[in-house]
């Protein structure tokens, strides 16, 4: 599969030839294949948001490219406002960037700006809000008097409802309760899954990139630390927690179980995997029981 | 008196077509304490927050703050003073254009003496893990590093109780621990009581007492031990449980026999290392 979003050798320094000059992003080479849904972690100050912003033109590379399609969104002929639509960014606590009369009206914003007809804005508006699941009632209320977590699918909405090809979101779960933060990062899930979209999703939480992504990229210190499948970078707990981030409980439980010298996987990171494991290595103890008995 | 703040029957609601954001809620917060809310959002957890430095007043029942009544207005300093609190987002909490500005921000409304105010900020970034960036704009910070100087601006004050208001829930893990670390270090070494709100279960499990609210009053309390072993009853909540504690229950219906009460990793790994060494 083609790589629909790449960079190479990106660097970027905020204030550059200023005396407080910072780098935030140093040599950063990676790219997404399309469909894929890769989970972004790092501690604060990794440049975990530095990058997300890079995908879609809102910062521009001090050096090094991004390329959208094989393209370098900088070259000359290309239009930014192309790349835009086709990368859609969900900021952190999106909600408090909500501001039409009513909700159908905020949804509608993005697609109208790209001069879409009204009966196609009308549909994707409407298949923006199912996916994120907002009632069809509540599209001609205002969104100022909804909860703090719907206002945060309408926010969510408008960006699905300009059917970008990479869809990025910044801790979309970030301040909901778990029942709100498993709602919506399963309503991302499935629109993956139904649409075929690519999706990146920036969290903090281990848990949550271990249930939705297929691949994790770990950011530490401007850089790069691990990019892989899921099973191999928790494979790798040990480092994952000298980098300062969190793993699963139960991985850590594994971890300490091998430190404790039992032979046990080192890729274990969901509850339902740990007690398949633990079964096994409860059978293989006893088959091993039976035949020293014997 | 050992109460640091105590809360009876209070109900409260925004505006009379709403429905009781609180309602009959009762609890006791011992001096020296450190006890974790928890609940789904909507649960009534922040409105009752808010109740124990007078920003809401309930519409029946009482708080009492060191007892002093919420309601009489002549205690509205001193409660203040008392209570210290932290919300969830920075941004609606930073005043100033210099961090170190921002966490004396207090202190100088206070009256406090600059050499004095010079002490205790430079001891509250050191804490809150700030003292670095303390010349920098806060709007230069991220978030994380935001809501550390928020939190700094509290300690600053000494209160002798601080309510965090889900104040951690946009750090990092490490950011986290850090603040976690900092309110405990308060707690023990200062003897600060402490509220923490959240709906993080492993900031919960480290507290003293677990008070769990649902519908606008408490409905489960208890060590966190007592109440996180109780894995049905906590999700049927909305919240999390600790995967130990799950992973325990789905072994043990898989038919393992192991101990009751695991919540921390290392009463996981131990009870199933003895399961299969």
């Amino acid at each position: 599969m083609a790589a629909i979003i790449e960079t190479r050798h990106l660097t970027h320094i905020y204030n550059a030839g200023m005396p407080d000059a910072t780098t935030a992003l140093e040599d950063v080479s990676f790219a997404v294949e399309e469909g894929d849904f890769v989970g972004i972690i790092g501690s604060t100050g990794s440049g975990k948001s530095t990058l997300i912003t890079h995908f879609n033109g809102i910062l521009k590379p001090t050096s090094g490219q991004v390329l959208l399609d094989g393209k370098d969104i900088w070259a000359k002929g290309q239009d930014i406002r192309k790349v835009r639509f086709a990368v859609g960014l969900v900021f952190q606590y999106p909600e408090y960037q909500l501001f039409e009369e009513t909700i159908y009206k905020d949804i509608a914003f993005g697609p109208k700006n790209m001069g879409l007809s009204e009966e196609e804005i009308d549909r994707r508006v409407r298949r923006a809000a199912a996916f994120t699941g907002l009632p069809e009632e509540y599209l001609e209320r205002s969104p100022f008097e909804l909860s703090g977590g719907q206002k945060r699918r309408v926010a969510i909405a408008g960006v699905l409802a300009m059917e970008p090809r990479v869809l990025v979101l910044d801790e979309p779960a970030a301040g909901l309760d778990p029942e709100g933060r498993d709602m919506i990062l399963s309503q991302v899930k499935r629109y993956h899954k139904e649409t075929g979209t690519t999706v990146l999703l920036v969290s903090h939480s281990m848990e949550d990139i271990a249930k939705y992504a297929d691949k994790v990229l770990v950011m530490d210190q401007k850089k790069i630390a691990m990019y892989a499948r899921v099973d191999k970078v928790f494979a790798r707990a040990d480092e994952l927690l000298a980098l300062g981030l969190s793993v699963p409980q139960v991985t850590k439980i594994f971890l300490k179980l091998r430190q404790m010298g039992l032979d046990l996987p080192q890729d274990v990171y969901t509850v339902p995997w740990a007690v398949k494991t633990i079964l096994e290595a409860k059978a293989r103890k006893e088959a091993k029981g039976e035949e020293t008995t014997c | 008196m050992n109460e640091m703040i105590a809360a009876k029957d209070v109900r409260f609601r925004y505006t009379p077509e709403n429905p009781y954001a609180v309602d009959g809620a009762s609890m006791t917060i011992r001096k020296g304490e450190f006890v974790a809310v928890l609940g789904a959002n909507g649960c009534g957890k922040s409105t009752l927050a808010k109740h124990f430095n007078a920003i809401l007043l309930p519409e029946s029942g009482t708080v009492t703050v060191e007892g002093m009544d919420t309601r009489d207005e002549s205690h509205l300093y001193d409660i203040r003073q008392t209570v210290g609190m932290v919300f969830q987002n920075p941004d609606n909490q930073i005043v100033a254009t210099v961090v170190e500005e921002d966490v004396a921000f207090a202190l100088e409304n206070l009256g406090v003496p600059p050499a004095e105010i010079r002490a205790r900020i430079d001891e509250a970034m050191q804490m809150s893990g700030i003292y670095k960036h303390r010349e920098k704009a806060p709007h230069k910070l991220s978030g994380g590093q935001k809501q550390r100087v928020a939190i700094a601006g509290v300690i600053a004050m000494r209160p002798d109780c601080l309510v965090l208001d889900e104040a951690t829930a946009m750090l990092d893990p490490r950011g986290r621990e850090k603040v976690m670390e900092t309110i405990h270090h308060l707690n023990k070494d200062f003897g600060i009581t402490v509220v923490s709100i959240t709906h993080y279960m492993e900031e919960a499990a480290q507290a003293d007492r677990v008070l769990v609210m649902s519908e606008g009053h408490v409905v489960m309390e208890g060590t966190p031990k007592e109440v996180f072993s109780q894995t049905e009853k906590v999700r049927s909540l909305r919240l999390d449980v600790p995967q130990a504690a799950e992973l325990r229950d789905e072994l043990v219906k898989a038919g393992l026999n192991l101990p009751e009460g695991i919540i921390t990793e290392d009463e996981c790994a131990a009870a199933l290392y003895e399961l299969l060494k």
